[in-house]
C-alpha cells in the first residue's frame, strides 16, 4: 500500500507533457499574492485560461525550491530565478528558460518598448556575453526597484537640519547634529550581506568608476589599491563618528525597516519596496528619498536598481505561448496601474508611472543613475564577495583596519585566480 | 510431512519431498516477510540511502546546483582541510554544546530534583519549564532578539536586558550582546541552553520517578545524609538516563542553525558560524553545492564518531 502511495505521489510529481488551458505560476511575493490571485480570476474571465498562482515564501526557500524543481524537471510554466546572472545562464543552457525576444519585438517591439529598459536588461543577454548565451531577452520584469537613502523629515527638523545632505561630509555633519539631540543617525539591515554589498558598491562607483571596478574583478587591479582602501575607510568613518545604529552588522532588513518606521533612526538605506512596508508599519511616517550622498566628484555615484521582481517562462513547458501571453497581459498598463496602487511598488511599465505616489516618483527619478550586478559585464567570484562583505563587517565592529581587510580580500581573490576563475 | 516416529524407517523419497516442501515454505515465508517489509525498505532507500549516496557522490564534483557537473576528485575535501573558517565553525558548535552539557544539563537536573520532591505547585513548574522547548526556534530567536536589543529610543533602552541592567544600577554592564565578538557566541550558547533545558528536565524527571523510593527509605534508616543519598543512590541509578540526555544534547546542539539565523542573521562576521550555517552559506551564497556536500560528509562523520565514542563510554559506565 505504502509503495503504491509513493509511486502515486511520484507519478503526481511528473510534468504534464501535453498543452492545456491551465498555467501554473510560482512566486515568492507575499505582499503581491492577493493582487496576483485577483488577476488570475480576471484573466480566466477574459480568456478562459486558468492561471494557478502558488506562493512559496520566504525568498530563500523559494530559491531552493526552484533549484530542486529544476533538477527534477518539474518547474511550473512561469517562475522567477532569484539568483545571480551566472545561475540564470545555467537555467537557460539547461533549456529551462524560454527566449522571449520574438514575443517582445512583435508588433514593432510594442511590448519591449512599454517596459523600462534597465529592468529588461536584468534578464537579457547581449552579444559576446561571458556566459555564452544566445543574445536575447529571457525574463519579464513585473516591477522595478532601486535602493536609496531614506530620511525622516520630522527627526531632521528636530535636529535643526533644514534639507537632506547633498554630500557625504554634510551627511556626517547631520549625523553629529542628530546625535547631539539623542537621535540615532543611520540604520540598515547589514546583517544581510547583499545590502552591505550594495551600499559599498555605490561608493566604489563614485570613488573609482566602473572600469576600475571591473578591472578588479578581472584581477587587473588589486583590492589593496588606494581607491579600494578609500572605499573601506568609509566604514571606519561611519563607525568612529557614531553614525551607525548599535548592532547593525547582525540586523536583518526587516528589523531595520521596523526601526526606521518607528522613528528610531533618522536615515535608512533601503529599496523602493519600503514604501509599502513603511505604509503598513506607520502610515503617518513623513519621509523623503535621496541618493546616498556622494563622497567624491571624480565619478557619478550609482545606485542599485533594476527589475524588482521578474518572471521567466519555462522553456520546456507545453503551455509556453499561453504563459508568454499571460505575462504580456500582466505587464500591460491596466494591470501595472493596479499593482502600483495596491502594492506601492514601482511599475515596470513606463506608461503606468503616471499613477504612482510622490514618494515612488522620487524613487523613480533614481532609475537614471541605477546599475545592478545582473547587468554588469562580469561579477566578482562569490567567495571573494563573501570575504569582502564580511571584511566590512569586521571594520564596523572594530576588529580590522581597512588595510587588513583589503589584504584579506586580495588573498581570497588570489586564491580564486589561481583556480582559474575570471 | 513425515509424521512417523524417529525410530521407524522413513523412505528416502518421502524425506526428499518433505525437504522440498520445507524449502518452498521457507521461500514463501521469506517472500511474505520481504513483501511486508518492502514498503518501508523502499521508503528508506528513496529518502535515506539514495540522498546519502547522492550527497557523497556530489562531494567529488564542482557543481553550482544547475548546469554541468565537473568531477574534481578529492579537491573539495582538500580545500576543506585547509578552510580555517570551517574548523572555527566546528569549534563554535563544540563551545555551544559544552555550555549545554554543563550549564543547561546541570540546571535541568537541579530543577528535575526539585520537582521530584513533594513541593507545592509542582505540576505548574513542570509546565513552565517545558514551555521553552515546545516553542519554535524562530519564536525563541525573535523573543531573545527583543530581550537583547542594544538600541535606545527617547533615552530608554529598548531591549529588556539592557533596560533592566540600567534600571537596577548597573549601567556599566549594558552591552551589545550579539554585536560584540567577545560576547556573541556565549550569548547564543546561553539562549540555546534556555531553549533546550526543558527537554533534559523532562527526561531526567521521568528517570528520577523510576527510582524505587524504598532505596531512599533504607538509606535514611542507615543514617545517610542528603549528599550521600544523592551520590550513592540518585546518581548511579540515573546514569543511563543522564547518558541519554548527554547524547541528545550533543547531537542537538552541534546542529544548531535556526536559532543562529534568527539571532544574528548571516552571522557576526565569522564569529557565530557553526557547521550547518557554513553548509547553508556554501549552497545559498556561493552556489558551491559540491563543497557544501563535502562539508556535510565531514560533519556527519564527526557526529557519528562522537555518538560512537559516547555510546562506548556509556557501555563502560553501565558495566562499572
Amino acid at each position: 500500500m505504502c509503495s503504491f502511495l509513493v509511486l502515486a505521489a511520484l507519478a503526481g510529481c511528473s510534468k504534464p507533457s501535453s498543452p492545456s488551458n491551465k498555467i501554473l505560476l510560482w512566486h515568492w511575493m507575499t505582499d503581491r499574492n492577493d493582487t496576483f490571485q485577483k488577476f488570475a480570476q480576471e484573466y480566466q474571465k477574459e480568456t478562459g485560461i486558468e492561471v494557478t498562482i502558488q506562493l512559496f515564501a520566504p525568498s530563500d526557500s523559494y530559491s531552493q525550491k526552484i533549484i530542486a524543481a529544476a533538477q527534477a524537471n518539474v518547474l511550473p510554466d512561469i517562475y522567477g530565478i532569484l539568483d545571480k546572472k551566472s545561475i540564470v545562464a545555467d537555467f537557460i543552457k539547461a533549456g529551462l528558460v524560454a527566449d522571449l525576444t520574438d514575443a517582445m519585438s512583435a508588433d514593432g517591439g510594442a511590448w519591449e518598448n512599454s517596459l523600462f529598459e534597465k529592468a529588461l536588461s536584468d534578464r537579457s543577454f547581449t552579444s559576446g556575453n561571458i556566459y555564452d548565451i544566445k543574445p536575447g531577452i529571457y525574463g519579464v520584469p513585473i516591477d522595478v526597484t532601486n535602493i536609496q537613502m531614506i530620511y525622516n523629515k520630522k527627526l531632521l527638523n528636530k535636529a535643526g537640519i533644514k534639507s537632506p545632505p547633498q554630500t557625504f561630509d554634510e551627511f556626517i555633519k547631520d549625523a553629529q547634529a542628530l546625535k547631539r539631540v539623542g537621535i540615532t543617525p543611520f540604520v540598515a539591515g547589514w546583517g544581510e550581506l547583499w545590502l552591505l554589498d550594495c551600499f559599498t558598491s555605490n561608493y566604489a562607483f563614485n570613488i573609482m568608476g566602473e572600469e576600475k571596478i571591473f578591472k578588479t574583478f578581472r584581477g587587473e587591479v588589486k583590492y589593496t589599491d588606494p581607491d579600494w582602501i578609500k572605499v573601506f575607510s568609509i566604514f571606519t568613518e561611519l563607525r568612529d563618528k557614531g553614525v551607525l545604529i548599535d548592532g547593525i552588522v547582525t540586523k536583518g532588513n526587516k528589523y531595520a525597516e521596523q526601526d526606521f518606521a518607528l522613528e528610531r533612526a533618522a536615515f535608512a538605506f533601503n529599496g523602493s519596496w519600503c514604501v509599502n512596508v513603511y505604509h503598513d508599519m506607520n502610515p503617518g511616517l513623513d519621509y523623503g528619498v535621496i541618493p546616498p550622498p556622494p563622497i567624491s566628484t571624480a565619478f557619478p555615484l550609482k545606485i542599485w536598481g533594476s527589475s524588482g521582481s521578474s518572471f521567466v517562462v519555462n522553456g520546456s513547458s507545453p503551455n509556453k505561448d499561453k504563459a508568454i501571453a499571460f505575462l504580456k497581459w500582466l505587464t500591460a498598463k491596466e494591470q501595472q496601474v493596479v499593482l502600483a496602487r495596491e502594492t506601492y511598488n514601482l511599475p515596470s511599465n513606463k506608461e503606468a508611472l503616471s499613477v504612482i505616489s510622490p514618494l515612488l516618483e522620487e524613487f523613480a527619478k533614481g532609475m537614471d543613475q541605477s546599475t545592478h550586478p545582473n547587468i554588469w559585464p562580469l561579477n566578482e567570484d562569490p567567495s571573494v564577495s563573501e570575504a569582502f562583505d564580511k571584511g566590512i563587517q569586521d571594520i564596523i565592529i572594530g576588529e580590522k583596519t581597512p588595510q587588513q581587510v583589503a589584504q584579506d580580500v586580495q588573498k581570497a581573490k588570489d586564491l580564486q585566480m589561481s583556480k582559474g576563475n575570471h | 510431512m513425515c509424521r512417523r516416529p524417529k525410530t521407524s524407517r522413513c523412505p528416502k523419497g518421502i524425506i526428499k519431498m518433505n525437504q522440498k516442501f520445507k524449502g518452498a515454505a521457507v521461500i514463501k515465508d521469506n517472500f511474505q516477510n520481504f513483501f511486508f517489509v518492502l514498503p518501508a525498505f523502499a521508503i528508506f532507500c528513496i529518502f535515506y540511502i539514495y540522498p546519502f549516496y547522492k550527497m557523497i557522490n556530489l562531494s567529488f564534483y564542482d557543481w553550482r546546483g544547475i548546469g554541468p557537473m565537473h568531477f574534481i576528485g578529492l579537491a573539495n575535501y582538500k580545500e576543506l582541510m585547509g578552510d580555517n573558517l570551517w574548523w572555527d565553525s566546528i569549534w563554535h558548535a563544540g563551545y555551544i554544546t559544552l555550555i549545554a552539557l554543563t550549564f543547561q544539563n546541570a540546571l535541568a537536573f537541579a530543577l528535575a530534583l526539585a520537582c521530584d520532591r513533594e513541593i507545592r505547585m509542582k505540576r505548574f513548574y513542570r509546565v513552565v519549564f517545558f514551555i521553552a522547548p515546545v516553542l519554535s526556534e524562530v519564536v525563541v530567536g525573535l523573543i531573545w532578539n527583543w530581550i537583547l536589543n542594544p538600541e535606545m529610543q527617547n533615552g530608554q533602552y529598548i531591549g529588556l536586558l539592557n533596560h533592566f541592567l540600567y534600571a537596577t544600577g548597573f549601567p556599566q554592564l549594558v552591552h551589545d550582546w550579539l554585536g560584540d565578538p567577545r560576547t556573541a557566541l556565549t550569548t547564543i550558547a546561553i539562549v540555546n541552553a534556555w531553549k533546550g533545558f526543558g527537554w533534559g528536565f523532562i527526561i531526567l524527571l521521568a528517570g528520577l520517578q523510576t527510582i524505587d523510593k524504598q532505596l531512599y527509605e533504607a538509606a535514611k534508616i542507615d543514617g545517610a545524609g542528603a549528599w550521600k543519598t544523592f551520590t550513592n543512590i540518585t546518581v548511579p541509578m540515573m546514569l543511563p538516563v543522564i547518558l541519554v540526555v548527554v547524547i541528545l544534547t550533543i547531537l542537538g546542539c552541534m546542529q544548531v542553525f535556526v536559532l543562529i539565523l534568527t539571532l544574528v542573521n548571516e552571522g557576526l562576521v565569522n564569529h557565530t558560524d557553526v557547521p550547518v550555517t557554513r553548509i547553508f552559506s556554501a549552497m545559498q551564497n556561493t552556489n558551491r553545492f559540491g563543497y557544501a556536500c563535502s562539508e556535510a560528509v565531514i560533519f556527519g562523520t564527526i557526529l557519528v564518531c562522537v555518538s560512537f565514542i559516547t555510546k562506548k563510554l556509556s557501555d563502560k559506565v553501565k558495566q562499572a
